[in-house]
């Protein structure tokens, strides 16, 4: 190797090093790193989450005719519910409540009825498990980011969390998607109530992700600007059992 | 004297050619980085279908639906009817990180390669087939010859021949970005972004589809080229895309 060449090779190097260092300052600025972001396939996840953030963060899922809603849907099945479950399932959910609480002004929770009460949106989207099926329906629903307001979630706030009713099983969003207007607190299917084979009462649809993300029987929201203090601190169940937090793909 | 001059490190034994490597270093990183990316997107390719060894046509299809094919093999989800009394272990997590993270390395090794081909002339010189191909005559006596075995005039031996060019234009400019655009269009995020590019495969049931079927392809291009190196003599040929040298300057006296 020549003098020159090293020279060369030694400041695109640097040059090439200070660049990174600093598109990840930015990043970081900017709310492009994902909570998983460390480990072996963080640049990979951190590349995908910027892209999609960059390019999609205002784009809407497709909808699709009445004629599209598919006439044998498909649910993965879960875990036995318990007793509690059931109880407040002979009750027609009477007694169910979505709480929500963290950095907003006003912590409360909603009945059934009261996020019945609410001005909804029905909207015909795809579903798209990460197995590689899928299925079209309709989802009537209070969209999240009503909720938000309703509770006066603060300007600090950075992402969503969300707990289903089955133990160990939650999910979190960033507020590009928490605001999105597709993202809807999902009480009915189809032009009935939601059934809970597909989650009902109530579950988070997040159509422009995968499957995974609409969690089923969801019961708190926590608002928050940091997913440190939740679980491992890489953002959800997911990221947890080895899965993406990021589902947008 | 005329061996001084070819190079600081003058080894009189090296012909007048050595000075002109076989393939550029630009094609030889940019080769095993698309290796190592395509194996990895292979295997975790090979795992995400196990999850679920069915294909549809059309935006949606899971169990209820009726498939337009399947494998016979079995799953790694009980959810899936399979005729086989187990269920192997889910390896879908690691896979689908592994798969869009080598999905990364393949697309931005292969911008580095069509900048480094457009700009230089390599795709012009070493891909486009030689001026006499260039008619429909040329082309067809060219590949004719080429079946019948007629063995290469001399100074064809350095480049490819007619069929191998067609077949490396094929990959990079009709299978690589057909895989790229089915696998987007399979992604949630992009099709709200893009909604034609998964309404014009006939919907994201069928892109997983076409991206299977291209796959397939790709991996059949992997297995006649590996054949092929192999039977054109397999050292000198990976030695050639390592070094740029086909013959060490051993073998060369």
């Amino acid at each position: 190797m020549t003098r020159r060449k090293l020279i060369t090779t030694g400041l695109i190097a640097t040059a090439g090093a200070s660049g990174l260092a600093a598109a990840a300052k930015l990043a970081e600025r900017n709310g492009l790193i994902p909570p998983d972001a460390g480990g072996l396939y963080g640049a990979g996840e951190t590349l995908t989450y910027a892209a999609q953030r960059l390019l999609t963060r205002h784009s809407l899922a497709r909808e699709f005719s009445r004629g599209q809603i598919s006439q044998q849907p498909f649910a993965n099945a879960v875990a036995p519910l318990g007793e509690g479950f059931q109880r407040l399932q002979a009750g027609a959910f009477a007694d169910w409540r979505l709480g929500v609480d963290g950095m907003v002004a006003r912590p409360r929770s909603f009945s059934l009825a009261e996020l019945s009460s609410l001005p909804s949106r029905t909207q015909i989207t795809h579903l798209a498990c990460e197995e590689g099926w899928s299925y079209i329906a309709e989802w009537r629903g209070v969209p999240l980011s009503r909720i938000l307001d309703l509770v006066g979630t603060l300007p600090q706030a950075r992402y969503v969390v969300y707990r289903s009713f089955q133990p160990g099983w939650w999910e979190s969003i960033d507020m590009a998607d928490a605001l999105h207007p597709q993202t809807l607190v999902t009480h009915g299917m189809n032009g009935g109530e939601l059934p809970v084979a597909f989650g009902g009462p109530l579950r988070l649809r997040v159509p422009r992700q995968l499957g995974y993300k609409s969690v089923k029987y969801i019961a708190r929201l926590t608002i928050t600007d940091s997913l440190k203090r939740f679980g491992k601190g890489l953002g959800s169940a997911s990221p947890e059992a080895g899965y993406a937090w990021y589902a947008g793909i | 004297m005329a061996d001084a001059v070819a190079g600081p490190t003058s080894v009189p034994a090296r012909s007048a050619t050595a000075g002109r490597p076989r393939h550029s270093a630009v094609v030889r990183v940019t080769h095993w980085l698309t290796t190592l990316s395509f194996l990895a997107l292979l295997v975790s390719g090979v795992e995400i279908l196990i999850s679920h060894p069915r294909f549809y046509w059309g935006e949606t299809g899971n169990v209820n639906t009726r498939p337009l094919f399947q494998f016979n093999i079995p799953a790694s989800r009980s959810t899936v009817p399979t005729g086989y009394g187990y269920v192997l272990p889910d390896q879908n997590g690691w896979s689908r990180y592994l798969h869009f993270q080598s999905a990364w390395v393949a697309v931005g090794t292969g911008l580095l390669y069509l900048v480094f081909g457009f700009f230089t002339g390599h795709f012009r010189r070493n891909l486009l087939p030689a001026p006499p191909d260039r008619s429909l005559r040329g082309l067809s006596a060219s590949i004719n010859g080429r079946l019948r075995f007629r063995r290469p005039a001399e100074e064809e031996a350095g480049s490819y021949n007619v069929l191998q060019r067609l077949t490396y234009l094929l990959v990079i400019f009709v299978l690589f970005p057909l895989v790229i655009w089915t696998g987007l269009a399979m992604s949630p995020a992009i099709a709200s972004a893009i909604p034609a590019a998964v309404t014009s495969l006939g919907g994201q049931q069928s892109a997983r589809t076409l991206h299977f079927c291209v796959s397939g392809l790709l991996v059949l291009f992997l297995l006649v080229h590996v054949l092929m190196v192999s039977l054109a003599g397999f050292r000198s040929r990976v030695r050639a895309m390592i070094t740029g040298n086909p013959a060490a300057p051993m073998e060369r006296r």
